[in-house]
């Protein structure tokens, strides 16, 4: 998959194939500590910033949709 | 429901919902044109906090295309926060839309638990809401259409007040019925009163022209 900065897609797998060996050998069994990807992570996410401040606007949105529990459906 | 086999479903769930590894084990979507992590952070509970950023094309149908022309070119943009918590085996994701949202706005919240049943399976709990700000616009047609109906009635009525007291003289209020009955009496009279007054001048006019041939002669 490709990041939304074509530039940056390389870094990005770098980064994704990382955690995602952190996150089968490590998180999943019970430690989470020592996270080893975050200057790749750092690295990615510079590059990305740059792209999407122009253009995507996902600043200040709370996470989880501020913890939606809506009984009903409304307009 | 699939199996739940600990870890490695678990992460199995992972890469196909979130697309850890997408790109081998997990199957092309061709709609979805691109994704990044914007935002990972593992909190001191041992939870893993994640927002991604997807792109994917814009598939409208070709009658929406023809009444928003606008939104046509641009593609969708999507979040999607999650909450993997290993030690209770949940994970939590909320996925929205944060563009064309004034068109339609669609959120998903899937829950991934072990079902209480069999630990062997993976039960996911989906709930999904779907708003627009047309359903606000065509609300707003109508409470328009109806206030405006509402003065309309209302300036008919004042209209009518205007005109029957004025009929009436400032006399105490009538029925409609009587005091149309009144205004055809006085409309009469009126007619009336008209066409002898206008026989008089007639008569007047006609005095005054003998007199003045007279004088000439």
């Amino acid at each position: 998959m490709n990041s939304v900065g074509e530039a940056c897609t390389d870094m990005k797998r770098e980064y994704d194939q990382c955690f995602n060996r952190w996150f089968a050998e490590k998180f999943l069994k019970g430690d989470g500590s020592g996270d080893p990807c975050t200057d790749l992570f750092k690295r990615y996410q510079q590059c990305v910033q740059a792209i999407k401040e122009k253009e995507i606007p996902i600043e200040g949105l709370e996470f989880m949709g501020h913890g939606k529990e809506k009984p009903e459906s409304s307009s | 429901m699939w199996p739940w086999k600990e870890q490695s479903s678990s992460l199995a769930v992972w890469r196909s919902k979130c697309g850890a590894g997408r790109d081998s084990t997990s199957s092309p979507s061709k709609h979805v044109l691109t994704e990044d992590i914007v935002h990972r952070e593992v909190t001191p509970d041992q939870k893993l906090l994640s927002r991604r950023l997807l792109t994917k094309t814009n598939r409208m149908p070709r009658w929406a295309e023809r009444l928003f022309p606008a939104n046509v070119a641009h593609s969708v943009y999507i979040l999607e926060d999650s909450i993997v918590d290993p030690q209770n085996q949940t994970m939590t994701t909320f996925t929205w839309n944060i563009n064309h949202a004034r068109l339609m706005v669609v959120e998903e919240r899937c829950v991934y638990c072990v079902n209480s049943d069999n630990s062997g399976w993976t039960e996911i709990r989906r709930e999904a809401w779907v708003s627009s700000s047309l359903f606000g616009v065509s609300r707003a047609v109508q409470e328009f259409g109806l206030a405006r109906f509402k003065s309309n009635v209302t300036k008919t009525m004042k209209g009518f007040e205007y005109i029957l007291a004025k009929l009436q003289g400032e006399s105490p209020s009538k029925t409609l019925v009587e005091t149309a009955k009144e205004a055809k009496e006085k409309a009469k009279e009126t007619a009336l009163a008209a066409t002898e007054k206008a026989k008089d001048l007639a008569s007047k006019a006609a005095g005054k022209q003998q007199q003045q041939r007279q004088h000439f002669v």
